[in-house]
């Protein structure tokens, strides 16, 4: 076993342990924070497999802010964590069952008879000058240029959604509020009035101040 | 040398674990939205994999669009839970039954 398959193996068992960890902990603060383990153990994975720029940006984007955010979520709910495993025995054997049928029948097709060493060869290891975000940067903006902007715009809607959903309107004493509705109906004649007067002639300067 | 099976593997245990999760926990949404999380990250391994052994970059970049398409959906998800505790007072699954008929 090399050092790099030491290392990988290690990996995966951190990973799976804090994922079961994650499904069976009673507490939602817990269970998010051993999800930040198995990210963060399969961000190493990434890393092994040569994929660097999204090992990193699974832990930048992961990691950093959408874990953050659910934590964020969890303490702003104030939730009875006591009710929360009390129907997690009766689905066990179906769920256990399930998730082993399926697992057998991912094994026999991903398995090592089928994609294993001496069915796929490992490519050899990358040269070290060679930029991970330069080979993912090229074809990012220009063959996928368009699906690039999609995600852009997707992102954009989310922030939208997410804002509108979570908007809370409160009553106008408490908060100020903008009324677009009204802002745009507005006309000219209602902010001012024009008003006729006599113009006023300028005055020559007395004397007095003159002559100093 | 790694095989391209035991990435798979890796990659279909964390698959079974988030869906197991998915089956078992009933009580709290907000696990389910993270069994969810697991759920694509296992997938994403899978593409990484892929890409790795086949020497192709375009995995990556499908790993990149499916990393922000989660990101959004975690987003707009918490968002919802939000809601729905602000007017239910709970985020009980079982007790979120009001369209079932």
């Amino acid at each position: 076993m090399t050092f790099l398959q030491f290392i990988f193996y290690l990996l995966a068992a951190i990973a799976v342990i804090a994922g079961l960890k994650m499904i069976s902990v009673k507490n939602p603060v817990q269970a998010a924070l051993w999800l930040v383990l198995a990210f963060i153990s399969t961000a190493g994975i990434w890393l092994i497999a040569q994929a660097e720029f999204l090992g990193l940006a699974l832990i930048l984007v992961y990691v950093g802010a959408v874990m953050v955010l659910f934590l964020f979520v969890v303490m702003m709910l104030d939730i009875n964590v006591a009710q929360f495993k009390e129907g997690f025995t009766r689905y066990l054997p179906l769920g256990v069952l399930t998730a082993a049928a399926i697992f057998a029948l991912m094994y026999l097709v991903l398995g090592p008879q089928r994609f294993g060493l001496e069915q796929v060869t490992p490519p050899k290891s990358l040269a070290e000058a060679e930029s991970n975000t330069l080979a993912l940067a090229i074809p990012l903006y220009t063959e996928h240029v368009y699906a690039f902007i999609l995600a852009a715009v997707l992102l954009l809607v989310g922030i939208v959604a997410a804002i509108t959903l979570t908007l809370r309107r409160r009553p106008n004493t408490e908060v100020l509020y903008q009324d677009i509705d009204q802002q745009i109906k507005t006309r000219a004649e209602d902010r001012f009035e024009m008003v006729k007067m006599p113009p006023t002639v300028e005055q020559p300067l007395p004397e007095k101040e003159k002559e100093e | 040398m790694i095989a391209l099976s035991d990435y798979l593997i890796f990659g279909a245990i964390l698959f079974m674990i988030s869906m197991a999760g998915i089956f078992l926990n009933r009580k709290n949404v907000i696990v389910l939205l993270m069994s969810i999380e697991l759920l694509l990250l296992a997938v994403n391994t899978n593409l990484i994999a892929f890409s790795h052994y086949l020497g192709d970059v375009t995995g990556q970049i499908f790993v990149f669009f499916i990393l922000t398409v989660a990101a959004a959906e975690a987003a707009v998800g918490l968002a919802i839970i939000v809601l729905v505790f602000r007017n239910r007072k709970t985020i009980n699954v079982d007790d979120l039954s009001t369209i079932k008929g």
